[in-house]
């Protein structure tokens, strides 16, 4: 247990560290390279709570697609530092406001999950399914109990790709494209014809 | 014999066991690797008919041990405009997550230094980090050629990690697992019995599906490696050597020690995954009364005779094959595997559903 314990503070502190750096740090590059850290440890810390797969599906999803498209972006924009520091002071206030009242949210969540939920006192975890794994405990609840929320979630994810698809395919006139099958079919006879050209005038194609 | 079985079951016992551990695996994969790379040149060599690196020791054995002297005796060039600490962390990224992926890769029966639940998963997650290794260093040299191979080399992992899940997904399904020792151990009996042919007798029509499948995921490992034909990332004629341009000495060579056992990683978990592991091709009844270091050991020679069959798959491809172009290779990527993989995933989970084993798992 006490390993345990280290694990989970040494975790938790470059969960918390890293993600304090990823809105203090100047240059952006960096900010995204520390918010793959904080996904990382945070993976970590699924690990320690025995939920392994949704760590795995953490790494994978996250730090592997979604991080990697981040940095994607953020390495192609040129920013200009001094610039983003000059709207700090104007956006001060109202980013103050919203910062506060998110703040004030988590802790009366926190104080009631405190009292009332699952941190109020020491409980039995809930007993797992005979002989499963946690990866197929969650696949029989997913596609039994709560299969329509998940197949909803899926459309959405659905409807959000074709929006992304309408909005940036732009077909344009007069793009000579590759089609491959015409290329393999081609044949000595296809692909080529001997024509009579008479002096100065070309073949007027 | 107690006194020494409580010693190992000890916090620093264990610690030292798990070390131990670590250490054999990755000192066996770093002096394979050594004769592996000697492999790829003397194999690319010999199809060009020339003799390759023949000077250093007998038939230029000794090869890999002189490039490593003279790498680590090299001095460390770090370019004036780049960013020094994400330009030294991206060569030990790439190292660390090579060699990290071998953890649970099973080596032989019982031989495997994690046997974690979600071992397939931990695979995929591990190989996913592999890209920025490299969109690192090309970010950080601050020269173009570094930064246009690591962007060729982040949007080429990405698309091809998508079809190397859904292969996964085709083997996960017929196993019914995501441990890998328990996927191999499912394999034994004889060569009928490997994914690549469905996994037993009863599911042969599925070797329909999973023989493409097998190729499948042997050319997006290609490209996940960014290995021939696939290395435009690299392109030595178009982008001198992509994002490893600007690196010279030790950190080269964790870039390029990282590549190989990503390679060679790739090879074993094909091995894993369709042919059988460590499983020998043919029933074994013989070996049930050796002891267990012996049946562990033949085990273990088989699941290295079949990595290096497929390194040297991978060798010859880089021989034989000329480069793709980048459109066709993302062409190839998300119209062609993704689709197809997709379809088979369907199939493959129709057949354990309503197939002769009635999702039996």
């Amino acid at each position: 247990m006490a390993l345990q314990a280290i694990a989970f503070y040494l975790l938790a502190i470059v969960t918390i560290g890293s993600g304090l750096a990823v809105v203090s740090v100047r240059n952006p590059v960096h900010s995204v390279l520390f918010l793959i850290l904080t996904f990382f440890s945070a993976a970590g810390l699924f690990l320690l709570l025995g939920a392994e797969f949704l760590a795995m599906l953490l790494v994978v999803v996250y730090v592997g697609a979604v991080a990697v498209l981040f940095l994607f972006v953020v390495m192609m924009l040129d920013v200009d530092f001094g610039a983003l520091k000059q709207g700090f002071a104007r956006y001060m206030p109202l980013g103050g406001l919203v910062a506060g009242i998110l703040a004030a949210e988590m802790i009366v969540v926190a104080t009631a999950v405190a009292t009332g939920g699952a941190a109020s006192g020491p409980r039995e975890p809930m007993a797992a399914l005979d002989g499963l794994s946690n990866t197929e405990t969650i696949g029989r609840v997913l596609y039994t109990d709560y299969v329509y929320f998940f197949q909803a979630a899926g459309l959405v994810l659905l409807v959000a790709m074709i929006g992304a698809i309408v909005l940036t395919l732009r077909h344009k006139p007069g793009v000579r494209r590759q089609v491959i099958a015409d290329q393999v079919g081609r044949t000595a006879e296809s692909g080529m014809r001997s024509v009579q050209i008479k002096p100065g005038e070309g073949m007027g194609e | 014999m107690d006194a020494t079985t409580n010693f190992w079951a000890t916090p620093g016992g264990w610690t030292l066991l798990a070390v131990g551990q670590i250490a054999a695996v990755m000192i066996w994969i770093l002096l394979s690797l050594a004769f592996l790379l000697l492999a790829d040149r003397k194999i690319w060599a010999g199809v060009q008919m020339r003799k390759g690196p023949n000077m250093v020791g007998p038939f230029g054995l000794l090869q890999s041990f002189a490039d490593f002297l003279k790498f680590v005796l090299k001095e460390i060039v770090i370019p004036d405009g780049a960013d020094k600490v994400v330009f030294i962390l991206a060569p030990l990224i790439s190292f660390v997550l090579a060699f990290g992926a071998w953890a649970v890769v099973p080596l032989a029966p019982g031989w495997v230094v994690s046997d974690i639940n979600v071992g397939v998963l931990y695979l995929l997650a591990i190989s996913s980090l592999g890209v920025y290794g490299i969109i690192m260093g090309g970010w950080a040299s601050n020269s173009k050629y570094p930064f246009l191979g690591s962007l060729r080399s982040a949007a080429q992992m990405v698309s091809y990690e998508v079809s190397i899940g859904f292969v996964i997904i085709t083997v996960i399904l017929l196993a019914g697992t995501m441990n890998l020792q328990t996927i191999v151990a499912q394999q034994g009996g004889g060569f009928w019995n490997w994914y690549v042919f469905g996994g037993g007798l009863s599911n042969l029509p599925m070797a329909l599906i999973m023989i493409p499948m097998a190729v499948v995921f042997f050319i997006s490992a290609l490209a996940e490696t960014n290995r021939p034909p696939f290395d435009l990332p690299e392109a030595e004629s178009e982008l001198v050597a992509g994002y490893q341009v600007e690196y010279s000495s030790t950190p080269y060579l964790l870039f390029m020690i990282g590549e190989y056992a990503n390679i060679v990683l790739m090879c074993a978990i094909i091995t894993i995954l369709f042919f059988g592991g460590w499983q020998a091709p043919f029933p074994t009844p013989f070996i049930e009364s050796w002891p267990a270091t012996a049946q562990s050991f033949f085990g273990f020679m088989w699941f290295f005779a079949k990595t290096v069959f497929f390194f040297f798959l991978i060798a010859m491809v880089k021989a034989i094959v000329p480069r793709y172009r980048y459109d066709q290779l993302m062409r190839l990527g998300w119209k062609i595997f993704l689709p197809t993989s997709l379809v088979a995933v369907v199939l493959v989970a129709a057949w354990r559903v309503f197939g002769p084993a009635q999702g039996a798992i």
